[in-house]
């Protein structure tokens, strides 16, 4: 009987009812009261020295406050940076300034080079049409080789090569490992690229700045999945605003996927530009807009060899990346190849050695960032296509060559080779789980009957596993963090019971208003409806560090727990007042406070109450009022995997993929609400199959963005998808956060483009085809042309 | 400037609007109504379909001026007066169709406009339909057994909940 209360129950979502209605409240939908426009003049190519801005013209016209250029930010920070790495050589990374708004070169097509601030948006733009701009264009760069070739230009003076930094790990089994490759029974090798993606939330970015003359504070409402983290930057690293005169407010967020994470030139700008005109200020983005400002995602070139002995036992990983940071560093940028991305080289397997060199590459495009899985994607989708090639290779069973290397069940905690220790898991589970719900008996049939219809049929699977929860500080701290990765929660109990949770966690689409009261309906023994959930606003709750790497329920919900024990704790004393017993005898149990072995009782209601209005209260030794705050830093990652398995059928003649089956079987150790997370690992999985089959944001030789639009940057439709099979009955607590979740944001994006290109490359192979990789995206032209040069 | 009558929501409303301004602009920043979202600017997403004399139509598409004297429906229109979900809200709510929300009012436009076609549509009828909405958020599986779940139960067909 599935439970319709608390934890483990798939309760419907109470945020639903006012996205239904049209009764959201995103961004764009507030207008402050006198607001005016701001719209940006960007620029159309990729590199070039600002020779001149002439806004005389354009400031006379219709409508114009004031236009703004890179003049006006010289005395304000750069956009900062949140991580550092530490290259090979010991030199930290090169950190060129970012400004607000270019001033001297244009680096990308989309840099700022002037914004226009107006009574009307119309207004705006037509004036920016008028600025007179002339800048001196400069070859551009945007292939990574090259760049580093020592014959590119150079995008940063800081950074003459082109080399943000040159990163090894772990360093000390640089030798080990290349010694186990030279003696190695076999090796496979594979060169390929993690195509670059846009993360194209369905909202685009919205800023609003607003100021207070008379109180001096700065409100900026913004689209962001971390609106304290926002406060942070921006006040203390762009503007020099202090916190307390400066409120972030992130209402209704229309999806993120980590785009929404990091501070924008934008945010700063509008803020800035409300004191300065004495007027709130909105901008917001077109989608044009957002795909040249939008920070990408992926974009890396890999080079991977795996070493095996006789039995195909993975001896050593051996990986060189070149990783793509566009123009500037974006917020989380370094940590992305190296951090999100080195640590999970080990995957599910026991592989004793291992060895990553990232090199990471400035070139002449929009900066490149986290987007869903970040690192994990790319560590998962090189790792497991080298491993199917080695399988074919020696010829082994894709499925056999995995299980043969899985960390087994009873070896955890499993200290890897790259830095992180897992907790828990359970590989074969998940396989098997995999095995069941993708029909992998019956599919020498099925491949039997499309070949009858002249297609080939392809199986393909994939074993991941992430680490979410992000979090330790301590730890994070010594990766180059330059924040604490904790996060908070406060549980206020009203005088007649109801409670509110101000949480740091943040909601873009996760409906955290629905499952966060579940925890606290089961801690409390209340329905869910007494729990009211406040997020997305740094006026209104303790600073967070917001919505990431799949670390909402871990590590805020368990914020969210350790605040409500305190509660707990609190209310027995004042109980134990009440019942006039020992607190040591008292028991709490679905809403009721009781002494064993008595029939006292009394119910949590009456101690609220009792909190609030203490006429019969122990003031001398129990403060009123229930409301408790908590913060905490997990002491570890956790550790999210799974198997996932597609099944395709390719036209040879045509080179056209069809996807007729997607199976995932994940363990997410607890699950608090199954309805929500089988959504999230479908929304995940669609964008995996996105990036797969359909996706890629290409740039020509002079930094053209030529995927700048929902013509021309496939996103997947719904007739592009098959229904999915989803299983998450496989469950391996997290042995280290109070309510055992590990978190499943971001599973679906990471563990489906290798079982898909997998897929179509079995499909090939087992048709006689003899093909070893194809790049991703997989487009009827790529399959085809690879279809051809085979034969 | 030029002024625009229509019904919206089957209310008369009116307004003065320049000859660029889109339906999208005037529903949102004339008449506050603020349900029907802006996902992009080549016509693609589908997060702006409202109905324009029983059609749907992608409300960024359209001039303010050349939706004079039409009946037009948004999501805030489609709920019962009191609040009651219609059956294709219920069925996205029941069967888990949104993440995000910021594509979900072209959705259900998108879906009612459908059914008012084909009460009968298949999966891949569905799915063919859904061509000009885009969701990133829940990967359409969710969405496509709402509306096929919505088209069972306007039909009179018992459906099984889930
Ligand atoms: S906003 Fe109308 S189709 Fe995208
Ligand atoms: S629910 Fe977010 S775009 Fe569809």
């Amino acid at each position: 009987m599935p439970k319709d209360s608390g934890i483990g129950a798939s309760i419907k979502r109470r945020e639903d009812v006012r996205f239904l209605t049209g009764a959201g409240n995103y961004t764009d939908d507030i207008n402050v009261a006198g607001q005016t426009y701001a719209y940006f003049l960007r620029s159309t190519v990729a590199h070039g020295k600002i020779v001149s801005v002439d806004t005389a013209a354009a400031s006379k016209m219709p409508g114009v406050l004031r236009i703004f250029t890179g003049a006006d930010f010289e005395a304000v920070g750069g956009l900062p940076c949140g991580w550092q790495i530490t290259s090979r050589n010991g030199e930290v990374m090169k950190e060129p300034r970012h400004p607000i708004l270019a001033s001297g070169k244009v680096r990308h097509v989309g840099d700022p080079i002037a914004a226009v601030v107006a009574k009307s948006l119309a207004e705006a733009r037509d004036a920016a049409e008028a600025i007179g701009v002339e800048i001196e264009e400069l070859p551009a760069v945007v292939d990574m080789r090259a760049a580093i070739s020592g014959a590119a230009p150079a995008v940063h003076d800081e950074a003459p090569d082109n080399l943000c930094y040159d990163w090894g790990f772990v360093e000390e089994n640089r030798e080990a490992v290349d010694a186990a490759i030279k003696s190695a029974h076999h090796v496979t090798t594979l060169e390929l690229t993690n195509n670059r993606l846009v993360a194209n939330p369905m909202e685009p970015r919205v800023a609003i700045g607003d100021f207070n003359r008379a109180s001096g504070d700065s409100t900026l409402y913004t689209t962001s999945q971390n609106p304290h983290v926002i406060r942070l930057l921006m006040g203390a690293f762009v503007l020099g605003i202090p916190e307390h005169k400066l409120r972030v407010i992130a209402p209704d967020v229309g999806g993120g996927f980590g785009t929404k994470i990091f501070h924008y030139a934008e945010e700063a700008f509008c803020t800035f530009a409300a004191k300065a005109l004495n007027k709130p200020v909105k901008w917001t983005a077109d989608r044009s807009e957002a795909f040249i400002t939008d920070a990408h995602g992926r974009d890396h070139v890999t080079k991977i060899e795996l070493a095996l002995d006789k039995d195909g036992k993975f001896l050593a990983i051996r990986t060189a990346t070149l990783a793509n940071m566009g123009a500037y560093l974006s917020t989380f940028a370094p940590s992305v190849p190296t951090w999100l991305h080195g640590t999970l080289m080990a995957g599910t397997y026991t592989t004793p050695l291992i060895y990553c060199n990232v090199k990471a590459v400035f070139t002449n495009t929009v900066p490149v960032d986290a987007y869903r899985g970040a690192g994990r994607p790319e560590a998962t989708f090189q790792l497991e296509r080298v491993i199917d090639k080695a399988a074919r290779e020696m010829g082994i069973d894709p499925v056999e060559i995995r299980r043969r290397n899985f960390i087994p069940a009873d070896a955890f905690p499993y200290q890897t080779p790259v830095a992180v220790a897992y907790d828990t898991g359970d590989y074969h589970a998940t396989m098997d789980k995999l095995v069941e719900i993708a029909d992998f008996a019956g599919f020498e049939a099925r491949r039997a009957e499309s070949a009858k219809r002249g297609k080939l049929r392809g199986l393909g699977l994939s074993s991941y596993i992430e680490a979410c929860g992000i979090a330790p500080s301590n730890l994070v701290g010594q990766l180059g963090a330059r924040a604490g990765l904790y996060e908070s929660a406060t549980v206020r109990v009203n005088a007649a019971g109801g409670i509110v949770v101000m949480t740091g966690s943040h909601s873009h689409g996760q409906g955290h208003e629905t499952t966060f009261p579940q925890v606290i309906a089961e801690m409390f023994g209340c329905p869910e409806a007494n729990v009211e959930i406040v997020h997305g606003d740094t006026g209104r709750g303790p600073m967070g560090m917001g919505t990431y790497g799949s670390r909402s329920i871990a590590v805020g919900g368990a914020a969210m727990v350790r605040a409500a024990e305190k509660i707990i704790a609190k209310a027995k004393r004042i109980a134990s007042h009440l019942m006039e017993a020992a607190v040591e005898d008292v028991e709490f149990a679905n809403g009721v406070f009781s002494v064993a072995g008595t029939d006292k009782k009394v119910d949590f209601g009456s101690v609220a109450l009792a909190a609030y209005v203490p006429h019969n209260y122990p003031l001398e030794s129990i403060e009123p009022g229930l409301e408790e705050t908590a913060f905490y830093d997990p002491s570890n990652f956790t550790y999210p995997a799974g198997a996932y398995a597609a099944e395709v059928e390719v036209d040879p003649e045509t080179g056209a993929v069809t996807l007729l089956a997607f199976s995932a079987a994940d363990d997410f150790g607890n699950v608090i609400n199954p309805m929500i997370v089988t959504g999230q690992v479908h929304g995940g999985i669609a964008q995996g199959i996105g990036q797969a089959l359909l996706e890629s944001a290409v740039y020509d030789a002079n930094g053209q963005l030529l995927t700048g639009s929902y013509m021309d940057y496939a996103m997947p439709r719904a007739d592009d998808l098959p229904m999915y099979a989803v299983d998450h009955s496989c469950q391996t607590p997290c042995t280290h956060n109070p309510l055992g979740v590990k978190g499943c944001g971001e599973a679906g994006a990471i563990g489906s483009p290798p079982a898909l290109v997998n897929a179509v490359l079995d499909a090939l192979n087992a048709g006689g085809i003899g093909v070893e990789h194809i790049d991703m995206p997989l487009s009827p032209s790529r399959v085809w042309a690879a279809i051809q040069s085979a034969k | 400037m030029t002024k625009i009558s229509m019904k919206v929501n089957g209310e008369a409303v009116s307004g003065e609007v320049e000859g660029r301004t889109l339906l999208v602009q005037f529903l949102r920043d004339h008449l506050g109504l603020t349900g029907t979202h802006v996902g992009c600017d080549t016509g693609q997403c589908g997060a702006c379909v409202v109905h324009v004399d029983g059609e749907s139509v992608k409300a960024c598409n359209m001039l303010a001026a050349a939706a004079d004297g039409a009946e037009v429906m948004t999501i805030e229109g489609m709920a019962a007066p009191d609040g009651t979900l219609s059956v294709i809200q219920a069925a996205f709510q029941e069967h888990h169709g949104l993440q995000c929300g910021f594509c979900t009012p072209g959705m259900v436009m998108s879906a009612a406009d459908l059914l008012n076609r084909n009460a009968n549509p298949s999966e891949a009828e569905v799915r063919a339909y859904l061509e000009g909405n885009i969701c990133r958020c829940t990967g359409y599986h969710n969405i496509v057994k709402a509306i096929l779940a919505a088209a069972a139960t306007l039909r009179g067909e018992a459906v099984a909940a889930e």
